[in-house]
């Protein structure tokens, strides 16, 4: 068999979870690009999502669980910045970053409770969940369809970003508060809506990450969380295709490694590019020339 | 149409304006001139509501704004050329232009006309990122920019800061063609010779307080005046 036969389950599952990996980053980038601010709850927000489903999903069709998950996940982000994060506005960047890894371990300490710290099992979606056959590899539909949501989502939200109003407003606001208020934009609206679209993406992210995963745990969003920190520094952190691209390429490199029979290493080499980066380019692949000190 | 009443503003900790008190009247070209640190800029950004003011009132057409947010301001007609330019430097010219109506929801085609009118060399660089100009032509996209909201009144911070005695005058001819138009204007200066000579009513302020008033032409001849601000 050619190389790529052998690697094709490897590389289609590296598209899958890196397109998981993209929809994550996409939050961090966001909130990055316009508070100056590393949420470092957005993790749990994604793993607190795989929960909301694991438990509406027990009493609901999926045809309500599914909407509720992702409003209730973009009503938890919302929530969040508008209790945690918008008291700080003029407060040192350092208390609001404090403020974030309080709201972390909040919701991680939640979700022990709740759960007891037993993993759930994740239901099992219909058709996403189903088996398919690529190539002669067999998968589950999820690894197909998440890069391809992955691409439509990313589409809409830089169509947004680039050539509505409101998209403009986003940009305005993200290099300058007073200036675009002076123009009469309402810049705590443009915050709670760049923290509503990162919710909404993590949920959705969730959804395809733990169909894959089957099992949720209260710490579930750390790893995911970083690796998709990781790919939005990776890419330069602020820029949205920056982000989308340093999740594939993420996600890619480390299921590569695993088919080379190193699974043991495949995270370590994820923190290994992180390092490597920041030395070589340190602004990542699209990163701003500026960029301020956390 | 604008009655500041015994505003007192702390900035910065200090007690940056000390009870001020001018009005101006619909249709003139008011500045307020003094040294650095007199609190001109902090009474402006108090007007537009980016600051909120310890006591006193602000009253706009008749009715009172003090304290409102710079959203409300900006609805109710007044809108302001922040200090050094503060154009957005990765829109283009024309999403800058765009986004100094972002209140407005109807059509913007005659108001972009407008403004290239006004400005001919925007109109050549729509497409070019605000970055891009040079602070003349930054100048001219800030003063735009604040004019597609259709302000009543239009308070304008230092708008001849760091440019070439040339674009100074361009800068200054076209406050008065808005003028003509029928934009209000306050204006802040530190070159004071050419504010006074453009302004029908010119204040003096130092450390926080008015100490003159009068005329432009009155200022300009005002023995104190000369001494402290036009270096004669």
């Amino acid at each position: 068999m050619g190389f790529l036969e052998t690697n094709l389950p490897y590389i289609m599952a590296g598209v899958s979870v890196g397109g998981q990996y993209a929809l994550i980053a996409i939050g961090y980038t966001m909130v990055y690009g316009i508070l100056r601010l590393i949420n470092f709850a957005h993790g749990d927000i994604f793993m607190a999502a795989g929960f909301m489903m694991v438990y509406l999903s027990a009493s609901l069709p999926l045809y309500l669980s599914i909407p509720l998950v992702i409003i209730l996940t973009v009503l938890l982000g919302f929530l969040i910045e508008r209790s945690a994060y918008a008291p700080l506005r003029k407060a040192p960047r350092m208390s609001i970053m404090i403020s974030a890894i309080g709201v972390s371990y909040l919701i991680q300490n939640c979700a022990w409770y709740i759960t007891s710290g037993l993993a759930k099992q994740y239901p099992a979606i219909p058709w996403i969940s189903e088996s398919v056959t690529v190539f002669s590899s067999t998968t589950k539909m999820v690894t197909v369809i998440t890069p391809v949501l992955t691409f439509m989502l990313v589409a809409a939200l830089v169509l947004l970003i680039k050539h509505t109003k409101f998209g403009m407003a986003m940009r305005a606001v993200s290099k300058d508060f007073e200036t675009s208020q002076l123009m009469g934009i309402k810049i705590n609206s443009v915050i709670s809506t760049t923290f509503i679209i990162g919710s909404f993406l993590a949920a959705v992210g969730s959804l395809l990450f733990f169909s894959n995963y089957m099992t949720v745990t209260p710490t579930a969003g750390s790893m995911p969380g970083l690796k998709a920190f990781v790919a939005a520094v990776f890419g330069g952190i602020g820029s949205i295709p920056g982000a989308v691209l340093g999740a594939f390429i993420i996600g890619i490199c480390e299921n590569i490694i695993k088919g080379l029979g190193l699974t043991t290493f495949s995270d370590a080499f994820t923190f290994a590019l992180l390092i490597i980066i920041l030395i070589a380019k340190p602004t990542g692949l699209f990163g701003e020339k500026s960029t301020d000190k956390v | 149409m604008l009655k500041v009443n015994n505003l007192k503003i702390n900035y910065g900790g200090i007690e940056a304006v000390k009870g001020i008190s001018f009005s101006i009247e619909q249709g003139g070209i008011v500045t307020l001139i003094g040294a650095n640190g007199a609190g001109k800029s902090t009474t402006l950004r108090c007007i537009a509501g980016l600051i909120k003011p310890r006591s006193g009132s602000i009253e706009f057409l008749g009715e009172d704004i003090t304290g409102k947010d710079p959203a409300a301001i900006v609805a109710r007609g007044i809108t302001m050329v922040p200090e050094g330019r503060k154009i957005f430097s990765d829109l283009t010219v024309l999403e800058n232009l765009k986004i100094g109506a972002y209140l407005r929801t109807e059509s913007l085609d005659e108001d972009l006309k407008w403004i290239f009118d006004l400005f001919p060399r925007l109109k050549e660089r729509s497409w070019q990122l605000g970055g891009t100009l040079s602070g003349g032509e930054q100048q001219m996209l800030s003063v735009g920019r604040a004019l597609m909201s259709r302000p009543k009144l239009i308070m304008m911070d230092e708008p001849s800061l760091g440019l070439a005695p040339l674009i100074v005058r361009d800068i200054f001819e076209i406050i008065k063609e808005i003028n003509r138009q029928g934009v209000t204007i306050l204006l802040i200066e530190q070159n004071a010779n050419m504010a006074l000579k453009t302004a029908d009513i010119g204040y003096v302020m130092e450390t926080g307080r008015i100490t003159l008033t009068g005329t432009g032409y009155e200022l300009l001849t005002n023995e104190g005046v000369k001494a402290a601000y036009l270096g004669a």
